[in-house]
């Protein structure tokens, strides 16, 4: 990975003293993973260009310098290459002095705005141009983009040579390009901890809280770290609410699809419901996901016993936080138990609930294995009462984001209309013996129905 | 006293402090039979008198108690048991787990229990409570058969106490001993002439004789046979005196065990005065015995009342009962064991025709002991999971079926004529696919959960660590094929050893050196394709397809990858691709000549960008466009401080050198990747047959298999032939122009090779060989180790690669598989077939490093 900065301010090679480097000299920097090398590919009285190249050790970074775990889900990757969280720290390593404002020599110029220019290259587009642009404008940059080949005569690919131009303070551009850099790249740091928020408040000092995507560079500058990025928002803007921090789109997904109505709320609400009038006082929760519904059921007094089961155990691992299980403040020992398990085998563990709720997870299994679950669930299991919720498709044609055919989810194997979702209905009932009742849950629509169908089959 | 218990049994002793219950045990018990109350109080409170502890030491009583049950093994309580209420417990937990609660009493006088409490300093129990004890023991003494236990002994002197013995007796049921061999013969209900039909078929002779004006008969078995009667020989039928004259003669000659059926015990009720309904055909047995003799009337009683509840045959590996038995009932004795022989299990439903709906308990067995019964009438007798009912409806007109064991052969004649008309017509399970399948649409989580051992043929048992199964049941259950296509799932392959020419990984010498020393005389070298591994399981049609992997869809096969998902995504391709693969296989005689209607084939699909397309989009390409676009950048800037004077020109031709090994990743898999607009543009290498209809193919040699595969490259353009040579070890000249050719192949952009022993399944002097190495080419394991690995200072680290663990769980993954295939073969049940697979998955989860 490669960064550039230059100037033409004059002279120019005062650019050596505010980065306290030659100009006429290499510098060597060992790194964690690697060398960090500072070289001037020019240095006149009229411009002047300082370049750091991050020369990472590719085998060093997959063998995991000694320890076991190193980087080998993705044993060969971008990482070595491309501008990243690598870079900031050569940055901060390389230029600390500079990034803090500060020159012993030079301090005036330090504290001057000047022409500069600085190129990074290769630059993940991770959300694009716009967002690139969304990130560096308001700062008052002057963005270029050239977008960079991909191999094999392929135009593009998903990286562009960026060049900056203003004039502005150098410690100023150093820090936009320390945050800003990792928040383009939006990949897995390998450092990211608690001292990284005050990192990140100190290089954000002055620009960060007035900056319009403030909200996004923090979320994605501390990466998969909810909480961290909860805390830091909180200490930047205290009245910032939770809501900034749920999933960012990603194009046409389910949940900015079906957001401006809160339909997960209403659908978690009247499955509750749904569950509440079968008189049922042992409950299972068949795909219960991160444990939402099971949460809800939780404050039900009506409800004496829980039982979550999910095949995924990273999401059970979260329910169980969410309920708080096994945490002082939790629920009493043996009211909820979350079970690793899967719908396609017959499960004693939770035969004995007399109420099964299976919300929106129907459509997330292939087809050819629904008679499987049929039998699961209503042949050997046969609780007295089971709700079904599912996506209803034709209620699709309503979502103005969605590409007509598609899908709302694309881990969803089908959508079905009404009328497959009542012929599936009479099928079961009729194998195994249920009744059932039809309802829609969200907004309703005279032609199209309600975005999700539910099903209340009791026996 | 001689005290005859059963040999599984929970003993319960009864006695003041003082009677000498825990003399008498350690006397005629063994120590780990005994549980102590007294003992279990030392365990939690370090004091064996400290009654403060006393609910919690019993509960540890009761929990071992249990767990011996549960393993059929015989338990004695130890304990003054003095009240009812004492004792109600174990009566109930001898219930739970179907063994005889028996009682024994001692009670050698008061006195004398004072007398010993004297002696025994850290006893402080007085007069008065040993008093107590004994007499609420002796109010209770005429009670204890009604509270439950099935025997009561009562040894009511220090002499009989000294003097008693214990013998321990199988349970009547248990005949463990008796290997037959056996004919189990299914429901007769009174069908005496079809009875005597079968009985000739099986070879046994039947002879009627007139004796004191009665009807009597013998039955001579071939030698050694005893047939087994499944119950319900009575009503609805025309004959049921003469069945019973038959069955009762033999059971008394010692040729025949009968089970007791839910007819029988009716019929038998009947006979003792009791008020029974006359239904279900009865009316007809007591027609029919109106005019039969005195005698054998007399004789029906204590018949009928020696019927066993079920019987426990051969080593424990077979037992017959009337209406089926589950697994932890077998051999065992209680009013549910009984209950559930004689009727089954309903699930509380009635059906349209007014009848109950039984509850599928052969669905859900899972023992090891095969379960023969009838009761419930069908049109063919199957086996479902080691259970076979042959009630075949005789009486109904439909069969009456025997079981030859062990030969596990069915016999059978055909009714004369419908005695009765069925209630409910009889019919098979499902319209399509056999019993089996139908019980197979039900896996159990406890069939792939946990810790699990699993039996393989080629290496013996395998271990399963339950975080791996965890780790493999999404995929599975989420994301893989239905359990009923996925029947084999191919194991991982390892790289040679890493090549000792400086410079290289992977070389072919290796792979040659790795089987030499192992004794292998000749290995077979295969062109390695770079696509993708596919299963593909290939059905004549969609019945073959319905029938032989009991699918419900209308898929006449499926191709699946290694982790058992879907190759294509659809299905129209898939059908496609399969269409032009049985056409082939049509072409070639493949069918005819292997006498099958099915074929399981493992494969490589090409291109490497049909299932790769976006691990190529999403990792490879982002490394070439990163690594060359940074590297030029850097180049530049070099170029230009050199330019200016610097000395870093070494450093620049490094930069550049990178930049080059960087270009060259951009390019490495260009060879492997070109657009699919239909069945044309794929290439099928097929490389293994594995299996057909009754065989497993792993044991002819891989020169058979590539004769195969060359055979189906022929027969249609979308089949590629895989080139391949056969190379003798010991053949310098051989191994050498082997090792050109690899060079060629790799130098042509070729993956490279896989080197196997001629021979499929190889074994050495240290056991199971390797089924195949790897020798990927130089320029492949740059798309693999990344643009640089080939640079001197990368090199030398990634050389340091350790193979032992891919190599362990090639072995694993080969043995399982080849036992899934085994079992799948031999027609198993699914969960037997599937717990292979999913163990393949399951090993897949293991850490090992992915670029070997």
């Amino acid at each position: 990975m490669y960064l550039s900065i230059a100037t033409t301010h004059q002279p120019a090679t005062d650019l050596g003293f505010l980065l306290n480097k030659h100009p006429d000299r290499l510098h060597e920097l060992a790194l964690t993973y690697g060398r960090a090398l500072i070289v001037y590919p020019e240095a006149s009285e009229a411009r002047c260009e300082a370049a750091l190249l991050l020369d990472v050790d590719p085998i060093g970074l997959v063998r995991g310098k000694g320890q076991s775990d190193g980087l080998l889900d993705q044993y060969v990757n971008d990482r070595p290459y491309a501008a990243s969280s690598f870079l900031s720290v050569a940055l901060n390593k390389a230029f600390r002095t500079a990034m803090n404002g500060v020159s012993s020599a030079r301090q005036e110029l330090a504290d001057s705005a000047i022409p500069l220019e600085a190129v990074v290259t290769p630059l993940p587009l991770r959300g694009g141009e716009t967002l690139l642009r969304q990130l560096f404008e308001p700062l008052g940059w002057d963005v270029t983009l050239a977008p960079i080949p991909g191999p094999q005569g392929d135009p593009t690919s998903r990286y562009v040579r960026l060049t900056l131009r203003g004039t502005t303070r150098l410690a100023a551009l150093l820090n936009h390009l320390y945050v800003l850099i990792p928040v383009m790249d939006d990949a897995k740091h390998y450092w990211v901890g608690d001292e990284e928020i005050d990192k990140l408040l100190k290089r954000g000092e002055g620009w960060l809280d007035a900056h319009p995507a403030r909200e996004l560079i923090v979320r994605r500058y501390l990466r998969h770290r909810g909480v961290l990025a909860r805390a830091a928002l909180a200490r930047l803007v205290p009245e910032t609410e939770d809501e900034a921090l749920e999933p960012e789109a990603q194009g046409a997904s389910e949940e900015t699809l079906e957001a401006p109505i809160r339909l997960n709320d209403l659908r978690l609400a009247a499955v509750a419901e749904a569950l509440r009038t079968t008189g049922a006082s042992t409950v299972a929760d068949l795909g219960c996901g991160e444990g939402k519904l099971l949460q809800l059921l939780l404050r039900e007094r009506w409800v004496t016993r829980l039982i979550g089961l999910d095949p995924a155990a990273r999401e059970l691992e979260r329910a169980a936080k969410r309920l708080k299980l096994g945490m002082l403040g939790g629920p009493p020992e043996g009211r909820v138990t979350l079970l690793h398990g899967s719908l396609t085998y017959r499960d004693a563990r939770w035969a004995e609930a007399d109420a099964a709720a299976l919300v929106e997870v129907i459509e997330h299994l292939d087809p050819d294995r629904l008679p499987m679950v049929e039998r699961v669930v209503f042949g050997a299991a046969r609780p007295r009462a089971v709700v079904v919720t599912t996506p209803n498709a034709d209620y699709n044609a309503l979502f103005p984001s969605q590409p007509a055919g598609g899908f709302r989810h694309r881990d969803h194997r089908f959508e079905w209309s009404r009328a497959e979702f009542a012929g599936w209905a009479a099928r079961v009932c009729a194998s195994f013996n249920y009744q059932v009742a039809f309802s829609g849950i969200g907004r309703h629509d005279d032609t199209h129905g309600t975005p999700t169908q539910m099903a209340v089959f009791t026996r | 006293m001689n005290i005859e218990i059963p040999d599984f049994a929970l003993v319960v002793l009864i006695g003041s402090t003082g009677s000498g219950k825990s003399t008498f045990a350690a006397k005629h018990f063994l120590p780990t039979e005994v549980i102590s109350s007294d003992h279990c109080r030392a365990l939690v409170a370090d004091d064996e008198t400290d009654q403060g502890v006393s609910a919690d030491a019993f509960d540890i009583v009761r929990e071992i108690a249990g767990k011996r049950l549960k393993h059929r093994r015989l338990a004695v309580i130890d304990a003054t048991n003095v009240r009812p209420a004492d004792r109600k417990g174990w009566v109930e937990l001898a219930r739970k787990w179907h063994a005889l609660p028996v009682a024994i009493v001692f009670d050698p006088g008061i006195d004398v229990c004072i007398a010993r409490n004297k002696t025994r300093p850290e006893r402080s129990f007085g007069g008065p409570v040993v008093q107590r004890m004994v007499q609420e023991i002796r109010r209770g003494l005429g009670g204890l058969q009604r509270e439950g236990f099935r025997q009561v002994w009562k040894l009511d002197s220090v002499e009989r106490i000294a003097a008693a013995t214990i013998a321990r007796q199988p349970l009547w049921t248990d005949k463990r001993y008796d290997s037959g061999p056996f004919d189990i013969i299914g429901d007769v209900h009174g069908c005496a002439s079809e009875l005597q039909a079968l009985l000739a078929k099986l070879g046994y002779r039947v002879a009627w004789r007139a004796e004191d004006s009665r009807r009597a008969v013998t039955v001579t078995p071939p030698t050694g046979r005893k047939a087994v009667f499944v119950g319900d020989l009575v009503d609805r039928g025309p004959q049921s005196p003469d069945v019973l004259r038959i069955v009762m003669s033999m059971v008394a000659a010692g040729t025949a065990y009968a089970v007791q059926g839910n007819h029988d015990r009716k019929f038998q009720r009947w006979l003792a005065g009791r008020k029974v309904t006359i239904a279900h055909g009865l009316q007809a047995t007591i027609d029919q015995l109106a005019g039969e003799d005195r005698g054998f009337r007399d004789a029906l009683p204590g018949f009928l009342d020696g019927l066993r509840s079920h019987v426990w045959l051969d080593g424990g590996r077979l037992a017959v009962a009337h209406a089926g038995l589950k697994e932890e009932m077998i051999g065992r004795g209680s009013g549910a064991v009984r209950e559930f022989a004689l009727y089954g299990e309903t699930t509380g439903e009635i059906d349209e025709f007014g009848l109950p709906v039984r509850a599928d308990w052969a669905a859900a067995y899972r023992g090891p002991t095969a379960v023969v019964y009838g009761h419930t009438p069908m049109l063919n007798a199957e086996w479902v999971n080691n259970t076979l009912c042959i009630d075949t409806g005789c009486v109904f007109g439909g069969r009456l079926t025997a079981l030859r064991w062990p030969e596990r052969e069915l016999v059978e004649v055909a009714a004369e004529r419908v005695w009765c008309e069925p209630v409910r017509p009889l019919a098979a399970r499902t319209a399509a696919g056999s019993a089996q399948a139908e019980a197979d649409h039900l896996l159990d989580i406890a069939d792939v959960s946990g810790r699990r051992w699993i039996d393989t043929t080629l290496r013996g048992r395998l271990v399963v660590a339950e975080e791996n199964a965890s780790a493999a049941l999404e995929v599975m259950s989420r994301f893989a094929l239905p359990p009923q296509w996925l029947v084999y799932l191919p194991p991982t392959m390892s790289p040679s050893e890493t090549s000792a020419r400086e410079g290289w990984l992977e070389r072919p010498e290796e792979a040659f050196a790795h089987f030499r020393a192992r004794i292998v005389a000749e290995v077979v070298c295969e062109e390695k394709h770079m696509g993708s591994r596919a299963v593909i399981a290939l059905c004549k049609s969609v019945d073959v397809a319905k029938m032989r992997f009991g699918i419900a869809g209308e898929e006449s096969g499926a191709i699946w990858t290694r982790t058992g998902r879907t190759f294509f995504s659809d299905a129209t391709m898939t059908e496609a691709l399969l269409a032009r693969l049985r056409d082939a296989v049509e072409t070639a005689g493949l069918w005819q000549e292997l006498k099958t209607d099915w074929l399981l084939l493992d494969a490589e699909i090409m291109p490497w960008s049909a299932k790769a397309g976006s691990l190529i989009e999403s990792q490879y390409t982002p490394v070439a466009a990163s690594s060359v676009a940074g590297l030029a950048a850097a180049e530049d800037a070099l170029t230009r401080a050199a330019a200016r004077g610097l000395d870093v020109a070494a450093l620049r031709d490094h930069v550049r050198n990178r930049g080059a090994r960087a270009r060259r990743y951009g390019e490495a898999w260009a060879p492997y990747v070109w657009p699919i607009g239909g069945i044309d543009d794929l290439k099928v290498a097929p490389f293994h047959l594995l299996a057909s209809e009754d065989r497993v193919w792993f044991d002819q040699d891989h020169v058979w298999h590539m004769t195969i595969a060359d055979r189906l490259s022929t027969a249609d353009s979308v089949i590629t032939r895989t080139r391949w040579r056969t190379v003798t070890l010991a053949d310098d000249a051989a191994v050498n122009d082997a090792i050109a050719w690899w060079e060629q192949l790799t130098a042509g952009g070729g993956e490279g090779m896989v080197v196997k022993p001629r021979t499929f399944v190889a074994r050495g002097p240290k056991g199971l060989i390797q089924p195949a190495l790897k020798v990927r080419g130089s320029e492949y394991l740059r798309i693999i180790y990344g643009p640089e690995y080939d640079a001197p200072e990368h090199i030398a680290r990634l050389r340091q690669r350790k193979l032992e663990g891919k190599r362990n769980l090639a072995l694993r993954e080969f043995a399982l598989g080849h036992e899934a295939l085994t079992r799948f073969v031999a027609r198993e049940p699914l969960r037997r077939v599937h717990e292979c697979v999913f163990a393949v998955l399951a090993l897949e989860s293991e850490t090992i490093d992915p670029r070997l």
